[in-house]
């Protein structure tokens, strides 16, 4: 008989030992979702940023127990957290009051408050360092002497622009009840609340390809965006309970922020202006948050009056493809069997072979 | 039994508001509504949709039919039926008689259901004319101005190349008089069975977070011009385990030379008829 997909049951269960036995087989110690937390801090980040969900340990465990596949990942830390009940929306959180990790800004030599470089990939020869092939202490590293940086609050530093008004105004326009993502269906024309909360929990990969094809030519011409400051550290979360009438901090969390400054060439109503594009993400993302803050910029367009015509200024294109949870799963449902339709095609291209052989059509 | 979960997974209030969608959907036979979807622990594009819908109307009496490709034992209907077994620990059957519940995807039971039953599809995209138009904010206005010249269009097409219409599955509907509507990728050989069916019909897809349904007795019409009229597959073969020769085939290559065999697709249908004959 058929058995590729008869005798469902005994197959799934041998599926999921065979899976456990791949992540067991040749007895290693068991990774502590410590270790996870700390050596691969980057990926912790990111699954709490898709699977949108701010908790760093739930994440190392969903690393665990997805073999250190990201997406899979991202998917279990969704699937628990669209069980947990809302209490409230926190009030906007203002990234100008922010312990700082990390803060440039490419667009001005100086920067009151100075500029930060933390820790960074980004001029870290890329070499392998086979030193970490046989690494036995971790907890030895060196303390490098580096200065609390004095300042307390980092104002937006593009803000500097806004004297002469030489760049778009950021309107306040949230309402008490933003577009929930998690639980409205997506709308169009979508609101730039919904669009951002898509972006930041969108696929970085998809981001990162989006941000690029509009920079390198598939984006209005003739634009280059400029990093206004890139942010990361930790800020506090509030929320303001109806009963209390005030703000009380619930805990804090670690951001990373990208402004984006791009041209606008004006039009009948508008002098040339700068305009923004701004990306916002959990943890250190500090990549991602760049591309959010592409795409955001080429979704404004449309508001803006200018043309329409790449994939990145496309809301739909963009908004509907961005989520990887949903994409993995409609491009992996091809596996699923589809032999009742294929039938269907197999008899139509049989019977239409037939008229067409016996000359009976056309 | 403890599960961590609530009874069928979702939250009280999620289950409220998908039967409240529920509910409009069965108001405006065909329509498209939108409703706040939510991730389940099974992948978009394997069943979402229909499992919220199931997870919202089941009941502890309600007894529980799953299918996939018109089989109760193939991996994803197994899969989705032992997640309500975890979360509902409700009766399950493979008898499409016996159950009060069916949820289905690529199929529609050979048995006719009825009044006191509920079929629940699988839905991986619930807009019929997204292929002829990928813009939502477009296909929204052709539904609400029942401008469906883009669809006969495009059946007259196939019908002036090809000299029938070449669609097999997903073959669209007209429910009601209204709206058209996509029948999910069941075969077009079970589009006469969701005419008139006795029982309610529900659909729900959840990557694209939409539901509607088909409340029973409804005129469902499937897309067809006078002078070519909409025709079923049919065989010449029939099922080579129950003999029957009225039901869908699927067809099983048995060796290496490619010689092939006809089975019921209907696993329970094929069983009942063997058992019948004897
Ligand atoms: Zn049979």
């Amino acid at each position: 008989m058929y058995v590729a997909v008869k005798g469902g049951e005994k197959a799934i269960k041998s599926s999921l030992k065979l899976l456990e036995k791949k992540r067991k087989e040749t007895g290693t110690k068991s990774i502590e979702i410590n270790q996870i937390k700390e050596q691969l801090s980057f990926a912790v980040d990111r699954v709490i940023n898709e699977g949108s969900l701010y908790d760093k340990d739930l994440s190392a465990l969903a690393i665990k127990q997805s073999q250190g596949d990201l997406v899979e990942a991202i998917f279990l830390l969704r699937a628990y957290r669209t069980t947990l009940e809302r209490y409230a929306y926190s009030t906007a959180i203002d990234t100008s009051k922010i312990i700082i990790k990390r803060r440039i800004s490419a667009s001005f030599k100086d920067i009151p408050g100075g500029q930060i470089l933390g820790p960074t990939f980004d001029y870290s020869h890329r070499l392998l360092d086979f030193s970490l092939m046989k690494e036995d202490e971790i907890n030895s590293y060196e303390n490098i002497n580096n200065q609390e940086p004095k300042n307390k609050e980092f104002p937006s530093v593009i803000d500097y622009l806004n004297n002469e008004n030489l760049l778009e105004q950021e309107i306040n326009n949230l309402n008490d009840n933003p577009f929930d993502v998690t639980r409205d269906p997506m709308k169009f024309p979508a609101s730039r609340d919904q669009w951002m909360q898509i972006l930041a929990r969108g696929d970085e990969g998809f981001l990162l390809g989006l941000s690029y094809s509009a920079i390198r030519g598939f984006g209005s011409k003739g634009t280059h965006p400029f990093v206004g400051e890139i942010k990361y550290g930790i800020v506090d979360i509030f929320i303001s309970p109806d009963e209390l009438g005030f703000e009380i901090c619930i805990g804090e969390i670690e951001i990373s922020e990208c402004q984006m400054i791009d041209q606008f060439a004006g039009n009948k109503n508008t002098p040339p202006q700068f305009t923004r594009g701004y990306g916002l993400t959990f943890g250190y993302n500090e990549r991602k948050s760049m591309a959010i803050s592409i795409v955001d910029r080429a979704l404004k367009s449309e508001g803006y009056g200018e043309e329409i015509k790449f994939p990145i200024q496309d809301q739909e294109f963009v908004l509907y493809h961005a989520d990887n949870v949903e994409a993995q799963g409609f491009v992996t449902h091809l596996k699923l069997p589809h032999y009742v339709d294929f039938q269907g095609e197999l008899n139509l291209i049989r019977k239409l072979r037939n008229e067409i052989l016996q000359g009976k059509k056309l | 039994m403890k599960t961590g979960f609530n009874f069928a997974y979702l939250d009280e209030a999620t289950k409220r508001m998908i039967r409240r969608k529920i509910l409009k959907a069965v108001c405006i036979p065909g329509y498209q509504c939108p409703f706040g979807g939510r991730e389940m622990p099974l992948a978009y594009g394997w069943g979402t949709g229909g499992m919220q819908v199931t997870a919202s109307i089941i009941g502890k009496q309600d007894i529980l039919k799953v299918i996939d490709q018109g089989a109760d034992d193939t991996t994803n209907a197994v899969s989705i039926k032992n997640f309500f077994k975890r979360v509902c620990n409700i009766m399950t059957t493979d008898r499409t008689t016996e159950a009060s519940l069916i949820q289905t995807r690529h199929r529609i039971p050979e048995t006719t259901l009825n009044k006191d039953q509920i079929i629940v599809y699988q839905v991986p995209q619930p807009e019929p004319l997204r292929k002829l138009e990928p813009k939502e904010k477009e296909t929204r206005k052709l539904h609400a101005y029942k401008e469906y010249a883009l669809m006969h269009v495009k059946l007259y097409e196939e019908i002036s190349q090809f000299g029938s219409v070449i669609k097999t599955w997903a073959y669209p509907v007209e429910t009601n008089n209204r709206y058209i509507t996509d029948p999910t990728p069941i075969p077009k050989f079970d589009n006469p069975k969701m005419n008139n069916m006795e029982a309610l019909q529900l659909f729900g897809a959840g990557r694209e977070k939409r539901i509607y349904a088909i409340p029973p007795y409804t005129k469902v019409k499937s897309l067809d011009f006078d002078d070519h009229p909409f025709e079923i597959q049919t065989w010449d073969e029939c099922c080579s385990i129950c003999g029957s020769t009225k039901s869908y085939l699927d067809e099983i290559i048995i060796n290496n030379e490619g010689k092939k065999n006809f089975i019921c697709s209907d696993t329970d249908f094929c069983k009942s008829n063997l058992e019948k004959n004897k």
